[in-house]
């Protein structure tokens, strides 16, 4: 359904550009929900706004790449393109629920100016389907809360009319940018649960970007995990788990506390990711890799087929039972 | 996302201060201009061809010439000499009301800002100021002081009084509830300790900002009162007075008006480059609360 | 919502108070005997003597006040010393040119200066931006009675298409057409505000075009056009709302300049004409009427903006 391939987004001069997302490739099929890790800084949100056609202006520009969305190319292209191109498959929620509606208008107003876009309806009509998608996300008192203003409804709420604003677009693809983050941990678990719902619901996909890995246990299919502007493993979520192949996914899971562990050390993987730019030659995990080998502060690592379905951006990949 | 508050004070030196302009060379541009300006006042009698007060009824309202590069006015002196020494009265003027209202206006808003019961009051009285235009007020106060160039200075400063107690009120609530502030209090560290240590330090950089606004608003200010006779006496040249003899004559010697006008403008324009280039500088938080004047 | 409205009332009413007597004080700060400035310097004792019981200046300063209070809440603001008429009627008379002027200036600071603002801000980082940036900052730096000089020179002297002073009233012969006696004096008057809200607008449009809901905007895949009129404009426009009574004031500050620049009979000159015959009791009267418009300026935009922002509630 949405294939990204090779994209590349950069900052600063065109003749000595900075990468913050390198040569990112993955896709999702219909109906997939595909989870994308990694910390703070990684890279994950540009990502995803070079991938909607996001991107603020001035600022970081999609340089190289390619964004296939149910086969039409919609790479560079932003939102009110897509739509006149008649392709609009595509929708994204934020992660600040608090700063992502207009303060000055009614929530209803702002569902419908969606649906009127998508749908080709006016007053009544796209206020009618404000309310059904109110109710599809479950807010109660639909009716009534279409002339609420966003300061009116907690936190939780405005996350859910903004994926009712999303829904109005009858995406193919969701893209879900730490959409709970900002959440209380009971209301988060709700809108997970709302957003797998209606996920299997409308055969949707999705791409659900988190530093959370517990929360992608419980939603995604597959993960794809990120680290400094690049995709270092792609899996299916119990595989990365078990078995993850690349060393940083390997360092993640080790972070986890797990039951059981109480009163020993946390672990960490030491050092701190590399600022854009920083590493010129070689993996930039090489600095923290409890593995590496001359070779990997050479050259780029090569991209390794571990097991079916199932990547990883490293030279020596971690294979269970194979040699080390 | 939060800014350090080291990032408020602790900015090493010439270099952070002079960034701003290196980023912005136009404001550059402004920093020079302000430059020469202080120079032709600090080196008047040196730079000044003629003597400004001597006058040649042969000679007057001739135009610009080799003689006379910004021509004579309607007494026969020299404009350019005249317009020279009118830079003192400028800076002097500037550097007045910009000293009177950080004397006052510092000293109230920090006052009213860390004891609020006292504080409301004050503010109450600083927002019945308010209620006065500016030039208004300061003709007000003209009238009742006399005009002269030290009530002139008053009454201007008076007006900048005002929004100056504002800032520092504003800018002090939002410093006093910094973790580091409330952190110094709760080891017991005095007030005044306080207010020396962390409050004023961090007032400097937008009370710097704010000191160029209120120079380049005051030479307009001052332009004014000279231009209604209320302000610097007809004797002494400022460049609010030349424009104010000059009306008779605009249409015989246009140079009249336009020589001391300009300087006004380039004053006055590069202040404003120069505060501006300083407020990009400041914290964003801060930098609202100045946003209002220009 | 009623509740705010009185409460901002009310503190509006109370620093009128608080301003009514600052002026009424205004009088007696006056170096000199208020019957001499009253009557001028040429009155005899007895005429004081019999003024000064007249005019109650023996009772006592709160009794003035008050009575003085009083008679201005019923329109008598006292005799004026030049004209020999009530004040309220020189007031009255000179009302209609400074109340058009500035009328007509706002108009021009609003037509010129949002629209301006907003293509500087859309047109952000371009050379457009920069130079109309520029040239609005320069336009802030310029005096007005300079800029009005100019005018005069240039359209009345040079090219003699407009005239340079006066104005003769449109309810007199030559009806609206003498409205070309202020199109001078309000560009005059507007170009600097105009720069101002050109900025502000300009500031807003960029602040709000980087927060969150923009980008949501953005993302539901309405045309660029829509998110400007929509959504930024919209909530720039608070802003500039806010700005509205401060510009407000510095437009009666500088009417005084632009009028004396055109001789125009409006509210400016007659303070400065005041000041100049000592008629006090007339500046007092002026700076109340102007404080109290100047106030209920400000009361108007705070409620607007309350109507125009739901998020704000009662402070």
């Amino acid at each position: 359904m949405l294939s990204v391939e090779n994209l590349t987004v950069s900052v600063g001069a065109a003749a000595a550009p900075i990468d913050i997302v390198s040569a990112v490739s993955f896709e999702i099929a219909k109906g997939e929900i595909l989870g994308l890790v990694g910390e703070s800084g990684c890279g994950k949100s540009m990502t995803s706004l070079a991938i909607m056609g996001l991107l603020p202006r001035p600022g970081p520009r999609t340089r190289t790449g390619q964004v296939v969305l149910d086969g039409v190319d919609v790479t560079q292209l932003q939102p009110w393109q897509r739509v006149s191109a008649g392709n609009a498959s595509m929708a994204m929620i934020f992660q600040e629920p608090m700063t992502s509606l207009n303060p000055v208008r009614r929530i209803g107003d702002q569902i419908a100016e969606a649906v009127r876009v998508h749908d080709r309806v006016h007053g009544g009509a796209a206020l009618a389907r404000a309310c059904e998608l109110l109710e599809m996300v479950r807010i109660p008192d639909a009716r009534l809360q279409l002339s609420a203003f966003p300061h009116q409804l907690s936190g939780g709420m405005r996350q859910r009319v903004m994926i009712a604003i999303a829904l109005a677009c009858r995406p193919q693809v969701l893209i879900a940018d730490e959409p709970t983050t900002a959440l209380d941990v009971t209301v988060q678990a709700q809108i997970l649960g709302l957003l797998r719902e209606l996920c299997n619901g409308l055969d949707m996909a999705m791409l659900f970007i988190t530093h959370d890995m517990g929360v992608i246990a419980q939603l995604a299919d597959r993960v794809a995990v990120m680290y400094a502007g690049r995709i270092v493993e792609t899996a299916a979520v119990r595989t990365l788990f078990d078995a993850p192949a690349h060393p940083y996914t390997r360092g993640l899971m080790d972070c986890m506390p797990v039951r059981g562990s109480a009163g020993q050390r946390l672990r960490t993987i030491p050092g701190q990711a590399p600022q854009p730019g920083t590493v010129k030659t070689g993996c930039a995990f090489a600095a923290r890799c409890p593995q590496v080998r001359d070779i990997c502060r050479a050259e780029l690592p090569p991209k390794m087929r571990v097991a079916e379905l199932h990547e990883a951006l490293c030279a020596f990949p971690i294979i269970q039972g194979g040699p080390n | 996302m939060t800014v350090a508050a080291g990032a408020l004070t602790k900015s090493g030196g010439i270099r952070t201060w002079l960034a701003p302009f290196v980023a912005r060379p136009i404001a550059l541009v402004g920093l020079a201009v302000l430059i020469a300006v202080l120079i032709l006042a600090a080196a008047a009698p040196l730079l000044a061809p003629y003597n400004p007060d001597a006058y040649d009824a042969l000679i007057r309202l001739s135009p610009p010439n080799a003689l006379h590069w910004f021509g004579t006015d309607q007494l026969g002196r020299d404009t350019l000499s005249r317009v020279i020494y009118s830079s003192r009265m400028a800076l002097l003027v500037g550097v007045g009301v910009v000293v009177f209202a950080l004397l006052t206006g510092v000293p109230i808003g920090v006052f009213s800002a860390l004891f609020p019961r006292l504080g409301h009051v004050l503010m109450r009285i600083v927002d019945v100021l308010m209620a006065f235009p500016s030039l208004l007020l300061a003709l007000v106060l003209i009238v009742i002081l006399g005009p002269s160039v030290a009530n002139s200075i008053i009454a201007i400063g008076a007006g900048f009084l005002t929004t100056t107690t504002r800032i520092v009120y504003g800018l002090t609530l939002r410093l006093k509830t910094e973790t580091y502030v409330e952190a110094s209090r709760s080891m017991g560290s005095r007030t005044g300790w306080l207010v020396h240590k962390h409050i004023l330090p961090n007032l400097i950089s937008p009370l710097l900002v704010q000191a160029s606004f209120v120079f380049a608003f005051a030479q307009l200010s001052a332009a004014s009162l000279d231009f209604l006779g209320l302000g610097a006496p007809p004797d002494i040249p400022s460049w609010g007075n030349m424009l104010a003899e000059s009306r008779n004559f605009i249409t015989r010697a246009p140079w009249l008006l336009f020589f001391p006008g300009m300087m006004i403008v380039l004053t006055a324009f590069a202040l404003n480059l120069v505060g501006d280039a300083l407020r990009d500088r400041l914290d964003p938080r801060f930098r609202e609360m100045l946003g209002r004047k220009i | 919502m009623w509740s705010y409205v009185f409460k901002r009332a009310g503190a509006t009413a109370l620093t009128l108070v608080a301003a009514s007597v600052i002026i009424f004080a205004f009088i007696h700060l006056i170096p000199g005997d208020p019957i001499y400035i009253r009557l001028g310097d040429m009155a005899t004792p007895d005429q004081v003597d019999a003024v000064r019981h007249s005019l109650g200046l023996d009772r006592p300063i709160l009794i003035q006040y008050l009575s003085w209070v009083s008679d201005a809440l019923h329109g008598d603001l006292g005799q004026s010393i030049f004209y020999q008429m009530p004040i309220m009627s020189v007031i009255a008379d000179h009302a209609e040119t400074s109340l058009l002027l500035a009328s007509i200036t706002m108009t021009w600071v609003l037509l010129i200066g949002v629209p301006i603002g907003m293509i500087s801000a859309m047109r952000h980082g371009t050379w457009l931006d920069q130079v109309l940036s520029g040239a609005a900052m320069l336009m802030a730096s310029v005096p007005t009675f300079w800029v009005g000089l100019y005018m005069i020179l240039i359209f009345a002297a040079w090219l003699g298409w407009l005239p340079s002073s006066g104005y003769p009233s449109i309810f007199d012969d030559g009806g609206l057409a003498n409205l070309r006696y202020l199109l001078l004096p309000s560009l005059t008057l507007a170009a600097p505000n105009a720069a101002l809200i050109l900025r502000l607008t300009r500031a807003s449009m960029l602040d709000v075009s980087r927060e969150d809901y923009v980008r949501t905007a953005r993302a539901k895949g309405i045309r660029p056009w829509q998110v400007v009129t929509r959504h930024i404009f919209r909530n720039a426009l608070l802003a500039v709302v806010s700005a509205f009574g401060f510009t407000f004031a510095a437009l009666l500050s500088e009417a005084v300049v632009t009028e004396t620049v055109f001789a125009l009979p409006g509210i400016g000159r007659l303070v400065v004409q005041s000041i100049m015959q000592r008629d006090y009791p007339v500046i007092q009267g002026v700076v109340l009427v102007i404080v109290v418009l100047y106030l209920l300026v400000n009361l108007i935009v705070d409620l607007s903006y309350r109507m125009l922002d739901p998020r704000v509630e009662l402070q």
